[in-house]
């Protein structure tokens, strides 16, 4: 439309500023020689050996990423056939259901962590089971579906309802008419969500920490009780090998998306 | 710069493929700095054989301890979890606690079961009449017979049933010897205006009544109402002076001189006093807390027999010598005492006289349900009441925000009302 | 059969979403078995922490506000090509975990911190910054400043360009545009912005934790401390959180008000 003004440059060069100057302090002094994370001392790589041979971090690290993969997969698959039925559904159920949808999306996370522990609490005095990665998976797909499905409403309501019928007409079984021509409609809503899940999950605290018992420490709990203790700059390390992903992981993503889209001869 | 970057990377690359194929050593770099005096330990046990019993089960215990609790394998001393399952095929899975009422609400909240916990005094006495730990079979524990005796059948755990001591230690006042220059140091110094937003406060209510009393000359296991209220009141004007509420985060505060003065325990104060020498220890003459951590069994334990072998490993003397080297506590074991060094076994800090462990220390009890239920209920108080009297304008703003928000609703929805009828 | 694909999704939403909040509502009023009013009456022993909690996490709005808008507003302005990119390096911290981003500001904002040192070298401070309200403030604006950037640049890059360029035509200066056609065009995006700023900045207890020193508690601690904390009485905690979902549920209804369209999703 015009060109940015230099006011604006300034401005969201300050807000950047703000964003990233605690991430680069994480990472300067994660090469430090010394514990402190005022004062540099010296370069060295001795924290990330360390990290990776931290057996605690591997083994929480291997325990989020299970969570994780489970717990989108599932919920994607759940959410998915939910959001096709819910599609057909009439004007007041449906609106009934995505009200309850809406619930673990409005809540405050501490009163969903909460409110699952309470549940799992009571049956598992009663059906002898523990805390550990049924409770945190089952946790995290909760919070997970309805995600999921608010990402594929919307391309149900952009897809011609008639070409379902169209395809059944055309002599396809109800299943081949879905599998062949509605899922490739809303594939975008539910790969969309499936990377949603896989995130929330990923970065997940508060759920966690109510749900996940002894036995499944995820990485972000691991990082909570390190910063209760002495810190080591392990963390620090821990920090710059995340954003490092993280960079890599949207640098990819945003190429790609780009690389369709030029594909597709849209401009973005 | 892409220089930098790509050699970064290749960094990153090979710490990962060099951690992914070779076996994790139990030295690394960072440690060797301040263990480069020690020589590397290596465990021997009296009765291989009894370690055994069950190789080969593929058993995991879980195991709940506190924050820095354990030799975790730096400074050449043992790696304890690793050691144990080096030796007897089981594995650990260690998590940590910060106080002894973060464990008591985790095992009763429900939901997880722990093989191995080591609670404090008062707590162990709770656990038992509240039915909360498994009777330990002693027959499974040979080793107790490297606890001094004066550490067995102790108030808490008349008859030695349930509890197998870990560690001991009093509650003393760290402070910076650079900065504070009194000599006699008191409870009162925590309430030292000229120390403001210097000092650091126990974070958990036990032990920072236990200071609040003292200081009002009660005992610190009054269960009289009155009393409670004073303390918490003693606390709530303490407010204004305290840094921040912590428990293990002094390790950092203190040494990084963010704080000068935080009461806390002598074991941890010991290893903070080894890392800096601007750091000096006091136990106030007025008295203080004797404290004994002990190995417990919780209730609903899965592996008990594992749970019995890994405390009986706790107290193997290499063991037991590497966890008091490590954390700084004094030890009741009677064979790591004679391991360590003269000057450490006549460290007053860490193994004060019995005259004056008797005269000027008081081991907590456990209080009554009503008295522990107001303490409780105390402490939420204290830490929710304002520090500085209420900004008197929140209310009226807050208000204002409200009213505002009503009348644009309100006159949103008119407006909406009137156009919808054209 | 159609609608019956959504069967396994009803049963789990029933069982684990809402049978959980009748939970917390059971364990709010009844105690052994036994139905009692104590525990809620107890929860306004705590009103000044909700006080504080509301206030604090009010503030955080304001200010996420304040700064996200006009970033949403250059964002939009900005060259299409590079639109993509420049919300992308916005963006790019959140997904950083978030207790890592609150730790940095905990290095950051002690007393022999960085920004301390930097005003010690014009011979200002220390300042106490670390452990105080402003400090819980402040890691509730940088953790939960992307979630009232986004929804906004979201509603306002969908404002038909066509009409600004008409306002422009009419007469109007970019001052004015963006005073009388983008701010009411982007309302939705604004609420939806303050609620999903608002209900985490009231309901968060490691911000308060790892910022505020432990002597500022929030409504978020003092769940945690009931459940997990130090001190145990979880009928005590599902009354508070009782209470903080009656709160979150009337600031939704408050801002569903101005909410006109389906509200657009992080």
């Amino acid at each position: 439309m015009k060109k940015t003004s230099v006011l604006s440059k300034i401005y969201l060069l300050l807000v950047m500023l703000f964003l990233y100057v605690p991430i680069f302090v994480l990472i300067v002094f994660s090469f430090n020689t010394t514990k402190s994370h005022s004062h540099m001392s010296g370069f060295t790589f001795d924290w990330y050996v360390k990290l990776f041979h931290n057996e605690l971090i591997l083994s929480s690290l291997l325990n989020t990423i299970i969570v994780a993969v489970a717990a989108s997969i599932c919920a994607t698959i759940l959410g998915t056939a939910a959001a096709v039925g819910i599609n057909s559904m009439k004007k007041l159920p449906k609106a009934i259901t995505l009200n309850v949808n809406n619930i673990p999306i409005i809540n405050p996370e501490i009163v969903t962590g909460v409110s699952m522990m309470l549940l799992f609490v009571f049956f598992a005095a009663r059906m002898n089971f523990e805390f550990g990665f049924g409770t945190l998976i089952i946790a995290h797909i909760t919070f997970n579906v309805p995600y999921v499905i608010l990402n594929i409403m919307p391309k149900f309501r952009q897809m011609n309802p008639n070409i379902y019928e169209a395809a059944q007409d055309l002599g396809c079984s109800p299943a081949q008419a879905f599998f062949k021509v509605v899922l490739p409609e809303i594939m975008p809503g539910i790969l969309s969500g499936l990377m949603m899940s896989f995130t929330f999950s990923l970065d997940d605290f508060v759920v966690s920490y109510f749900t996940n018992g002894s036995r499944a420490q995820t990485l972000p709990i691991t990082i909570y009780s390190m910063t209760r203790r002495k810190i080591s700059p392990e963390i620090n390390a821990l920090s710059t090998i995340i954003f490092i992903i993280v960079i890599l992981v949207l640098v990819t993503k945003n190429i790609y998306e780009r690389k369709t889209a030029v594909k597709k001869g849209v401009k973005l | 710069m892409k220089k930098y970057l790509s050699l970064f990377f290749a960094f990153v690359i090979s710490a990962v493929t060099v951690c992914g194929c070779s076996h994790i050593e139990d030295d690394s770099p960072a440690s060797e700095e301040t263990g480069d005096a020690n020589e590397e330990m290596t465990l021997s046990v009296d009765n291989p054989d009894y370690y055994k019993a069950l190789y080969g089960q593929n058993i995991t215990i879980n195991v709940y301890n506190w924050g820095e609790y354990i030799s975790d394998g730096s400074d050449g001393l043992l790696d304890v979890n690793a050691e144990f399952t080096k030796l007897t095929g089981i594995k650990v899975n260690y998590t940590t606690y910060a106080t002894n009422e973060e464990l008591y609400a985790k095992l009763k909240g429900g939901g997880s079961s722990y093989d191995v916990i080591i609670p404090s005094d008062y707590m162990i006495s709770r656990m038992i009449s509240e039915d909360m730990l498994e009777k330990i079979d002693f027959q499974n524990i040979p080793n107790v017979k490297n606890i001094m005796d004066k550490f067995k059948n102790a108030e808490y755990d008349p008859d030695m049933e349930y509890s197998v001591p870990y560690t001991w230690g009093t509650v003393g006042i760290i402070y910076d010897n650079t900065v504070v220059e009194e000599e006699n140091i008191g409870w009162d110094i925590l309430w030292n205006e000229d120390y403001a937003g210097r000092i650091l406060m126990f974070d958990n209510p036990r032990d920072a009544f236990a200071i609040a009393q003292n200081l009002l000359g009660y005992s610190l296991n009054s269960e009289d109402p009155e009393e409670l209220k004073r303390a918490a009141e003693k606390l709530t004007e303490q407010k204004k002076v305290v840094q921040a509420y912590v428990m293990d985060e002094i390790f950092d505060k203190m040494g990084a001189g963010e704080a000068i003065i935080a009461p806390y325990y002598a074991g941890d104060a010991r290893t903070l006093m080894d890392e800096y020498d601007n750091l000096s220890f006091a136990i106030p003459d007025s008295g203080t807390n004797l404290f004994f951590d002990a190995m417990c069994v919780p209730k609903g334990a899965k592996n008990k027999r594992a749970a019995e072998m890994y405390i009986n490993f706790m107290c193997e003397p290499d063991i037991a010598y590497s966890t008091t080297e490590y954390i700084g506590y004094s030890t009741p074991n009677r064979a790591a005492f004679d391991m360590l060094d003269e000057d450490e076994r006549q460290d007053k800090i860490a193994y004060p006289d019995d005259g004056f462990l008797k005269e000027k220390t008081e081991v907590f009890k456990n209080l009554s349900n009503e008295a522990n239920q107001q303490m409780q209920d105390l402490w939420t108080d204290m830490k929710s009441a304002e520090e500085q009297t209420q900004n008197r304008i929140i209310m009226p703003v807050f208000m204002l925000l409200c009213i505002l928000l009503s009348v644009t609703v309100i006159t949103r929805r008119h407006i909406k009302a009137k156009k919808d009828i054209f | 059969m159609k609608k019956l694909i959504s069967a396994p999704y009803l049963v789990w939403m029933a069982v684990f979403v809402v049978v959980p909040l009748i939970m917390v509502a059971y364990f709010a009023f009844f105690a052994n078995g036994h139905f009692t009013l104590d525990y809620v009456a107890n929860v306004s022993q705590y009103a000044n922490i909700f006080i504080r909690s509301i206030w604090l996490a009010a503030i955080a709005t304001v200010i996420c506000l304040i700064i996200s808008y006009p970033v949403a507003v250059i964002l939009t302005e900005a060259d299409a090509n590079y639109q993509g990119t420049l919300l992308m390096i916005v963006m790019l911290p959140m997904w950083m975990n978030f207790l890592l981003r609150t730790y940095a500001w905990m290095t950051i904002l002690g007393n022999n911190g960085i920004l301390n040192q930097l005003f010690g070298l014009f011979g200002l401070g220390p300042f106490k910054l670390l452990n105080t309200r402003g400090a819980v403030v402040l890691g509730m604006v940088y953790n939960y400043l992307p979630f009232m950037l986004l929804p906004i640049y979201n509603v306002m890059a969908k404002i038909d360009r066509s009409v600004l360029e008409a306002a422009q035509d009419l007469g109007c200066n970019r001052g004015r545009v963006i005073a009388k056609v983008v701010f009411p065009l982007s309302l939705p995006g604004v609420m939806s912005g303050i609620t999903m700023v608002f209900v985490p900045a009231i309901s968060t207890f490691i911000i308060s934790r790892m910022l505020g020193g432990g002597g500022n508690l929030l409504i978020g601690d003092l769940i945690e401390m009931q459940f997990l904390g130090n001190s145990y009485n979880p009928n005590l905690g599902a009354a508070i959180s009782l209470v903080l979902m009656i709160i979150v549920l009337l600031i939704m209804t408050l801002m569903n008000q101005f909410d006109a369209d389906d509200r657009p999703l992080i």
